[in-house]
Formats: structure tokens, C-alpha cells, sequence
């Protein structure tokens, strides 16, 4: 299959956005763009569990590639493996519930649509990429829609918002650009330096240049994970974000920062990973207790699932941080579960926000008895952020505590322990939103003759939860998409000797 | 012969029912889904007993010993190793018991909830709960795995808290379903760390696998790796100890169950009487092989159920809510079965304590079943929970009244009602292994007597006339048909049947069957032994008629009389208010806010900062900027003068 659809499609959908006018025929091109993704991106699955199924063990299938600028060694070089198929197909989930949720956006639609599907094109060629410049290009592709979809479509202090976010998310992708500086200096192919992920992979990059450029790699990467102190974005962005674009921040472009982590800085440094991971782990593990905490004093209920966002996602760095296979299998997951999960609850809370003009815990309450399917679609993205069985977020949750628990050092121990302790801040933070908002009596009469979802909502809700419930009831399936591409970095990681 | 054919059904015909009512049953079953429901488990329940016919009496017996059969396993997720959570089905003695009660009692529940929760507008979703709680009930006591308990653990805990929480516009049932699923969390922590501290010793989550593997290779490494002097198996142990007692609401982590009566009495019956809450029981007894490798953890498990037997025991006199003295009741009771463990060996003589705290278990079940029912038939007539709604109700609710009276002689260990045998077992097993926890064991017997014929007295005696049920009732209580009091055939047929079940269910040879080791144990019934709880018993008795037959002082003269110690017990020992002290004060004002403060001023005002920094200075160098042609000429000439001077001084 050529990958490169994934980059030809959105980019079609766009052209068609931009010839039509009107919000009807706007949101049509934007439907049949994302469910087009979508059935690309399951064609994809399957022809890639065939190609497996038929014996193939290169670490990257479907390879593609052009020279595109020569002299500098900048190749477009395209190719995937499990971990980027997981991720290639969590985006395209989230960008067709994200179309769907945003049905009635009347305020510039075509602009909106547009950025929408511009973001899904810069995340599926991140995810794709093999060469370091590529991927540097499509994340920073990925960046600029957010600054207008908050700054032009938000609410609150949404200026404030859009240049915090713009600004960290800019000063996170210059560091990422050091560090992949630093590897292309390092690199000789034939006398002249490469950004192929290969190349550089090939190449053994001494410890000394590693220790130097790891930090700028994984910090520039992690600021888009809501790395611990860097993570304060995370809040006024979700908070300040339109519904979509919340759940395209949350789903997808924290899990940029998460797979930059892996494929690029402890992939292509496997000795400084090594080495730093220490201090990783104590960041990721103050991400999540910390973050569980702040989210339990939390009033808004953008602002509580933005807490718990770096709450969860400080299990993806905890994962690549500890460094077992089975807890880099964990993190990716936890990738896949929190973006599903993190939409699916962006996207109640938004269906909430629409209809009672609040998301303040205190002001709602009952809804159950007027919505019960957005009530119930809020409680289960509650449960599974709580880690109930059946749901992913306990499988990932469950998979990176046994994976840190096979290291049996008592600072290993210890971590565990501490981001085990979150499950139980996580159920307190949880179960107070889903009491107070959705559970107890009516609280503001003019909320009785709100109405429940339209077909649309249920449609985006139905979509994520069966992604959720999938993953939850048969992991084994997610498990056995990624082992193959978690085997490739540990070999790198077992190999890496450190002193 | 092929276990597997069959078995699976059992907890999977639920599940499907609370797909299908899940789903559709707002739609399209509102009427019909108690039907659907009930038949569904109807089939469950028969293949249960099916199973434990099979079992017990064909083929789980070979030379004399009950088999551990895993008759279904798949892989459901692996890490490295060869560790992986597993999906399985084990039948083992204590499984297909279990098999039984949870079936079973769920089937009476729903049966009886025809009746009860008719015309509830979320009737469709109340069976739904129900059928989810009962598919992850059965999962829990098949389970192969570790992980898979605890993935079952987790789910019972989910349904638990969405029936809890099924009144959900009250403000009290939602703080308790949240009281009770955070309670239960936290002690899940200390679950989840004892399973991976186990795993990793074990080097596997398969519960056979793990246990011989610490019995034989690996037990040198567990009880030889230690913690501030205590051995790793000790520590893995305790952790899921912790994790137990919080399921089965032992001291200090009790709290929350007699807030739980907030759900719908039947549930209450269900979830916190016959079945979930007798888990941390179960989890138990399915680690007894390793429970009996270190003698400490023993003591902890004997000492946390002999305390929360005798202390709920006590707070259960001073109730007025009549579910919560069955709350309190059930607690004390499951500390019956925990400190049985506590004192149980695992081979020959001295596992009477383990088939004592089984048999305890398996009658309780339909006796507090029994009495959550009864309950529930007395408060679906006069619509409260308070005891001084009630009395003299003997007349008009015959059916509830023998029934209820038989499961109080029945939990005071009267003979020859199933919990006089059970009890006696736990009794006996603990005068031979230790002589205070007996004499508490005993104390507390008459304790039980006398809380529950108080509970019996007040409802069933006492007021001349229900005063309350003329004026509910009026104009003539007498014409009335008094048959319809009780509520429609559906919640008298599961009544009657759980009584039958009360009386019969203790001549059951259980030693018989229900081992540890598997192989039988002769039970030697010893009647001077019995004669001391069966006083107890009588006394607890004849004390509850004397002070509450009839309408007098005596009650509040007594209380009186006690002053402090009633005051206290009433207050159930200040408990609740400690823990509210920790969560409010401690956790949230002194960790949550901090956090969410330290996070908006400081980390965030650090980045500000940044920004501000950056901001100030490029207005502050801006100025430098300013297109003015003399000024850069200025700068241009005093930069060649210093560079000058610079050089002249450094070449000279």
C-alpha cells in the first residue's frame, strides 16, 4: 500500500473544503474526508496484518521515498510498524468524532473544517515518518492549526490561551530541532550527513554527542506529553479549546510528543535513555501523582480532564522511562487508550457545554435525568479513565505497572508504588465529577428540557468507545500489533551499555 | 468428560443479558427485561447446580481427593516471562460452592425484584446492573489468574457503585456509591501491590502455577528477601489481605458498607450481604496454600476479623435503621469467617477452620439473604428503614414473618438452623487453636442473638397495632385483604425458598466436600461442646424479649444507663468522623490544594515568568531599535572607540 495516501487524502479533502461553501456542504467534504481516513487507515491494518501473516519481519513496512533535498541529506521517507499503525489508527478515530461533534459549528465553518483535516494530515505524516526532517516538518504542521482554532474558535481567555500554547508547543519543537541537529551532525553516510531514522540508527552515536542531545530530544518532545514542570499549557489550552479541538489536542497531539519520545530520543540514544532514566521516571511520576492531586481540587470540568491528562500521561513517560519491554508496550498503549479516552471525554463534556452553557462541577448536577446517553457516554469515559477492567485505560495502566515491577531495584519499586497510588486519586477526582454533575438532584430547573444527542454525537461517542471496549475486552490483539515494533527499540536498548 | 462445553455459559448468559438490556432494554424491553433477566439466570443457576452435581458427585473426585480441574484458558494479555493474565475457569471445591451461592442468591434477587422495584422508571437498567454484577461475581470465583481477580475485583466494585448509586438524584446514595468505591480503592492499592510483589516472586499470575512455585523453587528467595525485617512473602500477603478486608468491610476499611444500604434493599441483599462482600473471604481461601507459609499474616487476618466480628457486633445493637443492623450484622459475621481462616491449618485436623469458614460463608448466604429480603418486604410496605416505623407487623406479613424468624434463629446459631452448625465449626476450630479468640467468638455469639431479636421484636412486635399502616390504610384495616401486604407472589416465592434453604442447608455434610486440601474431612459433632453457644445464644434471646417484646422504658432507661459506651457505640466509635478528618482536612486541604495551588502560581508562574522576562527585555532593548539615524551613529562610532581602546590595550 502507498503510504502516502494518508497524506494525499486529507490534503484532497482540504482542496474540496475549499471549493465549496456553506456549513451543510462544508461538513459533508469533512465527513467524507474523515471516513474515508478511516477506512484507509483499516485497509492499512489489514494489509499490514498480511503482510506479516506472509512472513515479512522487516522492522518497517510499506517503505516509500523521494529525494527531497539532496545536498542536505533530506529524504521524504515514509514507512510504518505496529506502534505507528496503533497510533495512525487511534488519529483517525478522533479526527471523524472530532468532525462529527463539531456538526453545528455555524462561525467560520470552512475555516474550521479546513484546519481540522489540516491537523489529521500533519499527525498521520508525523506518525509515518522515517526521515528526522519529515517528521520535524509535519509536527510543526501540526502545531500552527492549534494556535487558530483556539485563538479564533475558544472561549475564556482564549488569547491567553492560544500564545501560551503556541509558545510552548513552538519553544518544545525548537528544542526537539536542537536535538535532531545534534544526531545529523553526528552521522556520516558516505561522507555526508543523513536525518534518515536508519541512517542514524545505524550509525553509532558516541555516548558523549548521546548525553548532550538526548535532554533537548526528549524535553522538546515531552513538553508535547506534559512533561513535569512543562505542562502547564495543557490546562488553559484544553480549557480555552472548541470541543474538536480539545480532543484533537488531548488525543492526538499529546501522543506526538509520546512517540517522539520512543522512536526518536530513546530509540536513536538508547545510552543517554539509559542514563537519564532516573530522572525521567521522577518527573513522570510526579506528573501523575501531582497532576492527580491538582485535578481533585479542580472546579471545571475542562480543567479536571485536563489535570487528569497529565496525570495519564505521565504513565506514557513512566513506560518509555523504565524502559522493560513490557512497559514501553504499556506506554503505547496508554497512547492509544488516552487518546480515545481523552476525546471521548472532551467530547461529552462539549455536548454538556452546548446544551447548559456550564462546565462548572458545582452548577451542573442530574444531568442523567435529561441526557442519559451523553450522562452515560461521561461515565464511561470516567470509568475507563479510572482504569475499570474491560475498558483500555486499565490495560495500559495495568501493562506499565508490571513492566516498571519487573526492575527490581527499590527506586523502581518505589515509582511503582507512587503511580500505582494514582489509581486511587484518580477514582476520588472521577467519581466527584460524575456525582456532582451527572449524578444528585437537578440543580438549575431550565436544564429539564434540554435534549439528549443527535444521531451525529452518538455516532462520535459510539465510534470511540468501541475503539475503547476493543481495546479493553482483547488486548491481546493491540499487544501483538505492537510487539514487533517494541522488539526493534529493545534490541537498541539491550545492546546500549552504560557505566 | 469436557467441562468446558457448558461452564462457560454460566457467568457468560449474564453478560449477554446486560449487553442486551444495557443497550436495548430502554427501548424495547422496559416491561420485559426483569423477565428477560430472570430467565437468563434461571439457566445459569440450573447449570450451576448441574456443574456441582457433576463435581461433587461424578468425576471431581479421584482417590479420594477433590481436583483442581482448570477447564477453560486463554491467554488474555502476556508480558514478558512467562507471565500472563489469563482468562480462565477452575473448578475447585470452593469454586462450584461459590458458583451455587452467586447464582443462585442472584436468582433469588431477581425474582424477588420483579416485585419490588416494579414500576421503577429505570427498571431496564436495574437488571442490567444486576446482570453485570452477577457476570463479574461468577468471574471472580472461577478465576485461574490473579490478575483475573482482580479484574473481576475491580468490575464487582464498578457494579456495586452503579447499584449503590441507582437512586442517583438522592444526594445521600451518591455520596455513599462514592464512599464505597473509594474506600474500596484504596484498599485495592494494597491488592494490586501484593499481586505484583507475589508475581514477581512467583514468576507467574497463575494461581496454580504460583503457588507451587513458592512452595517449592522459589520459596527460599520470597521468605529470605525482606523489608524493614519483614520477608516479601509476609509483605505480598498482607498487601492482599488489605485488599480483602476492604471488599469484605473488616476493620478499619468498614466504613463504607452500611452507607451502601442507600442501593435498593434486594441489592443490599445481594451485593452486601450474600456475595461481593464475602470476596476478600474467598480471595482468602483461594490463597491459603500461601497464607499458611507465614504464620504473621495469619495472625493479622485472625485479629482484623475477630475485631471487626466483635465491634460490629456491638455498633449492631445500637442501630435504629434496620438495614444498617443487618450492615453491621453481615460485617460481624464475615469476621466469623475471616478469623476461622485465621486459626485454620491446611491439612488434616486443622483445616476445620477453613471448611468451618466455608460452610460459614455458604449459610450465611441464604440467611442474610434472607433477612435483607425480609427487610426489603417490610419497607416496601411502610416506605422507611427506621424501627420506629415498625412493629407488630407479625399480622400482617405471616409469610415475611416465620421466614425472618427462622434466619434470626438461623444467625444466633439456634440448632438445628443452618448457622448453628457453621457456627459451632468456627467455634470448635477456634477453642483448639486459641482460647481468647474463642472466648470473644462466644461473647460475641450472644451478642448476635440479642441484636437480631431486637431487630425481630421491633419489627415483627412490640406496638399493639401498626398505627402507621391504619392511617396508610384506611379506612378499615381489618376488611383489608392483608395477603397483598407482602407484595405479589414474586417476592414471597424467593422468601419461602431461602427459608427451606436456611433450614436444610446446615445438615450438609460439608467437611465432606469443602476443603483445603481436597481431601474430606470427618466432621465429629461434639453436643457438650455445643452447649455453651447455644446458651449464649438463648440468653442474647431471652435479654432481646425481655427489653423489646413489649412497648416499654426498659430501652431507653438501658441506653441511659450506659451513657458514654452507648453514645459512643452509637456514634459506631467515632470511626467515620476520623476518616473524614483525613480525607477533608489532611488529604484535601493539606495535599489538593497545595498541589493545584503550587500549580497555577508556581510551575505556571515560572513559565509566565519566562514570558514576562522575555517581554520586559525585549521592551527594554526595543528602544535601541528606533530608526533614528543619529543614534545609530552613535552606537556605531562608541562601539569603534571601545573596540578600539579594546585592542590598543590588549596589542599594544
Amino acid at each position: 500500500m502507498n503510504l502516502s495516501l494518508l497524506i494525499i487524502l486529507p490534503f484532497i479533502t482540504l482542496l474540496a473544503i475549499l471549493l465549496v461553501r456553506g456549513l451543510k456542504q462544508v461538513r459533508t467534504i469533512a465527513l467524507a474526508g474523515s471516513a474515508l481516513q478511516l477506512l484507509l487507515v483499516l485497509a492499512l491494518l489489514y494489509l499490514y496484518r498480511e503482510e506479516r501473516a506472509a512472513g515479512n519481519n522487516a522492522a518497517f513496512i510499506f517503505e516509500d521515498g523521494y529525494i527531497w533535498y539532496r545536498s542536505l541529506g533530506i529524504n521524504y521517507h515514509v514507512g510504518v510498524d505496529g506502534i505507528s499503525i496503533a497510533m495512525i489508527l487511534m488519529t483517525a478515530l478522533v479526527v471523524i468524532a472530532g468532525v462529527l461533534v463539531s456538526w453545528k459549528m455555524e462561525k467560520m465553518n470552512k475555516e474550521f473544517f479546513f484546519l481540522l483535516i489540516f491537523l489529521s494530515l500533519g499527525a498521520y505524516g508525523f506518525f509515518i515518518s522515517l526521515d528526522l526532517f519529515t517528521l520535524f516538518f509535519f509536527l510543526e504542521l501540526a502545531v500552527i492549526p492549534k494556535f487558530l482554532l483556539i485563538g479564533i474558535w475558544g472561549s475564556g481567555k482564549k488569547e491567553y490561551s492560544a500564545m501560551k500554547l503556541a509558545l510552548m508547543l513552538m519553544g518544545g519543537s525548537a528544542l526537539v530541532f536542537v536535538g535532531l541537529a545534534g544526531l545529523y551532525f553526528n552521522t556520516s553516510v558516505n561522507g555526508a550527513h543523513s536525518f534518515d531514522l536508519f541512517d542514524v540508527a545505524n550509525q553509532h552515536i558516541p555516548v558523549g554527542v548521546q548525553r548532550v542531545f538526548f535532554p533537548f530530544a526528549f524535553v522538546g518532545f515531552g513538553i508535547f506529553t506534559a512533561l513535569f514542570p512543562f505542562h502547564t499549557w495543557v490546562p488553559d489550552g484544553h480549557s480555552s479549546a472548541p470541543t474538536a479541538a480539545s480532543m484533537f489536542l488531548a488525543g492526538i497531539s499529546m501522543k506526538l510528543g509520546g512517540y517522539g519520545c520512543l522512536r526518536v530520543a530513546t530509540f536513536l540514544m538508547p545510552e543517554a535513555a539509559k542514563e537519564y532514566s532516573t530522572i525521567i521516571i521522577v518527573l513522570a511520576c510526579i506528573a501523575i501523582l501531582y497532576g492527580a492531586f491538582a485535578t481533585m481540587m479542580q472546579n471545571d470540568l475542562k480543567y479536571i480532564n485536563a489535570y487528569s491528562s497529565v496525570s495519564h500521561c505521565g504513565f506514557i513517560l513512566l513506560g518509555i522511562g523504565i524502559l522493560t519491554r513490557t512497559s514501553i508496550n504499556g506506554a503505547v498503549i496508554q497512547m492509544v487508550s488516552h487518546g480515545l479516552m481523552t476525546a471521548l471525554f472532551f467530547a461529552a463534556i462539549g455536548m454538556i457545554y452546548d446544551r447548559t452553557h456550564s462546565r462548572q462541577v458545582a452548577q451542573l448536577g442530574g444531568l442523567m435525568k435529561m441526557m442519559p446517553f451523553i450522562s452515560t457516554v461521561f461515565v464511561i469515559a470516567g470509568l475507563c479513565s479510572l482504569g475499570m477492567p474491560g475498558l483500555s485505560g486499565f490495560v495500559a495502566e495495568m501493562t506499565v505497572f508490571m513492566g516498571s515491577w519487573e526492575k527490581s531495584d527499590m527506586f523502581y519499586r518505589i515509582a511503582t508504588i507512587v503511580a500505582c497510588a494514582s489509581i486511587v486519586v484518580t477514582a476520588v477526582y472521577i467519581l466527584r465529577a460524575v456525582g456532582s454533575a451527572i449524578m444528585g438532584p437537578v440543580k438549575n430547573s431550565g436544564y429539564l428540557p434540554l435534549k439528549d444527542a443527535g444521531w451525529n454525537e452518538k455516532l462520535a461517542a459510539g465510534l470511540l468507545i468501541v475503539g475503547i471496549l476493543v481495546i479493553g475486552i482483547a488486548p491481546l490483539y493491540l499487544t501483538e500489533l505492537i510487539n514487533p515494533g517494541t522488539d526493534i527499540i529493545m534490541n537498541v536498548i539491550n545492546k546500549a551499555v552504560t557505566k | 468428560m469436557n467441562y468446558s462445553s457448558y461452564i462457560a455459559l454460566i457467568p457468560l448468559l449474564p453478560l449477554a443479558g446486560f449487553a442486551l438490556l444495557g443497550l436495548f432494554g430502554r427501548k424495547y424491553f422496559k416491561q420485559s427485561s426483569g423477565i428477560i433477566g430472570t430467565l437468563l439466570l434461571l439457566v445459569s443457576t440450573g447449570l450451576a447446580l448441574y456443574t456441582a452435581y457433576q463435581y461433587f458427585f461424578v468425576n471431581g473426585k479421584v482417590d479420594g481427593v477433590y481436583q483442581s480441574i482448570t477447564a477453560i484458558k486463554y491467554t488474555w494479555l502476556s508480558f514478558s516471562g512467562n507471565v500472563s493474565i489469563d482468562m480462565g475457569i477452575i473448578l475447585d471445591p470452593i469454586s462450584v460452592m461459590m458458583l451455587v451461592v452467586v447464582t443462585f442468591v442472584s436468582l433469588m434477587v431477581h425474582i424477588f425484584s420483579l416485585g419490588y422495584m416494579k414500576g421503577e422508571e429505570r427498571f431496564a437498567t436495574y437488571y442490567a446492573f444486576l446482570a453485570l454484577f452477577t457476570f463479574s461475581m461468577l468471574g471472580l470465583v472461577v478465576s485461574t489468574n490473579l490478575f483475573q481477580v482482580y479484574m473481576f475485583w475491580e468490575l464487582v466494585g464498578v457494579s456495586s457503585y452503579l447499584l449503590i448509586g441507582f437512586y442517583y438524584d438522592r444526594p445521600s446514595a451518591v455520596a455513599a456509591s462514592k464512599k464505597a468505591f473509594v474506600v474500596t480503592r484504596f484498599a485495592d492499592l494494597g491488592f494490586l501491590v501484593g499481586i505484583l510483589i507475589l508475581a514477581y516472586y512467583g514468576k507467574s499470575l497463575d494461581i496454580k502455577t504460583l503457588v507451587e512455585n513458592i512452595n517449592s523453587t522459589e520459596l527460599a528467595n520470597i521468605t529470605t528477601a525482606s523489608f524493614f525485617g519483614i520477608s516479601a512473602l509476609t509483605w505480598g500477603l498482607t498487601m492482599v489481605f488489605i485488599g480483602g478486608a476492604g471488599k469484605s468491610a473488616m476493620f478499619p476499611l468498614h466504613i463504607w458498607l452500611p452507607d451502601a444500604m442507600e442501593g435498593p434493599t434486594p441489592v443490599s441483599a445481594l451485593i452486601h450481604a450474600a456475595t461481593m462482600v464475602v470476596a476478600g473471604v474467598y480471595l482468602v481461601a483461594r490463597l491459603f496454600p500461601l497464607f499458611t507459609l507465614t504464620q504473621s499474616t495469619l495472625n493479622i487476618v485472625t485479629f482484623v476479623g475477630l475485631i471487626s466480628a466483635f465491634l460490629a457486633a456491638i455498633i449492631a445493637c445500637t442501630q435504629t435503621d434496620i438495614k444498617r443492623v443487618l450492615a453491621y450484622s453481615t460485617m460481624s459475621q464475615i469476621g466469623y469467617m475471616m478469623f476461622a481462616l485465621g486459626v485454620s491449618g491446611y491439612t488434616g485436623e486443622a483445616e476445620l477452620g477453613y471448611t468451618a469458614s466455608m460452610f460459614h460463608l455458604f449459610t450465611h448466604a441464604f440467611f442474610k439473604s434472607l433477612l435483607f429480603l425480609g427487610a426489603g418486604a417490610v419497607i416496601h410496605l411502610v416506605h422507611s428503614n427506621e424501627m420506629k416505623d415498625m412493629g407488630g407487623l407479625r399480622k400482617y406479613m405471616p409469610v415475611t414473618h416465620i421466614t425472618f424468624l427462622i434466619a434470626c434463629l438461623a444467625i444466633a446459631g439456634i440448632p438445628p438452623f443452618a448457622g448453628f452448625f457453621s457456627k459451632e465449626e468456627i467455634l470448635l476450630a477456634a477453642y483448639h487453636s486459641n482460647k481468647i479468640v474463642y472466648a470473644f467468638a462466644l461473647f460475641t455469639s450472644g451478642l448476635t442473638a440479642f441484636y437480631m431479636f431486637r431487630l425481630y421484636f421491633s419489627i415483627f412486635w412490640k406496638a399493639k397495632g401498626p398505627s402507621m399502616l391504619v392511617e396508610a390504610h384506611s379506612p378499615s384495616p381489618l376488611e383489608r385483604d392483608w395477603g397483598e401486604a407482602e407484595g405479589p407472589i414474586s417476592m414471597k416465592l424467593p422468601l419461602i425458598i431461602l427459608g427451606a434453604c436456611t433450614v436444610i442447608a446446615g445438615f450438609i455434610p460439608f467437611g465432606k466436600y469443602v476443603t483445603s486440601d481436597g481431601i474430606p474431612l470427618e466432621s465429629h459433632f461434639d453436643l457438650v461442646f455445643s452447649i455453651a453457644p447455644v446458651a449464649f445464644g438463648i440468653g442474647g434471646i431471652l435479654l432481646a424479649m425481655w427489653i423489646y417484646k413489649k412497648e416499654s422504658e426498659r430501652p431507653s432507661r438501658i441506653s441511659t444507663a450506659l451513657g458514654g459506651l452507648y453514645k459512643t457505640a452509637y456514634h459506631k466509635f467515632y470511626i467515620d468522623e476520623i476518616y473524614m478528618f483525613i480525607t477533608k482536612k489532611i488529604i484535601f486541604n493539606l495535599v489538593g490544594r497545595p498541589a493545584a495551588w503550587i500549580d497555577r502560581n508556581i510551575v505556571d508562574g515560572a513559565m509566565n515568568g519566562i514570558a514576562w522576562t522575555t517581554g520586559k527585555f525585549s521592551a527594554m532593548i526595543k528602544g535601541i531599535q528606533s530608526g533614528r539615524v543619529q543614534g545609530y551613529a552613535l552606537f556605531f562610532f562608541g562601539g569603534i572607540i571601545v573596540l578600539a581602546m579594546i585592542f590598543l590595550y590588549l596589542w599594544k
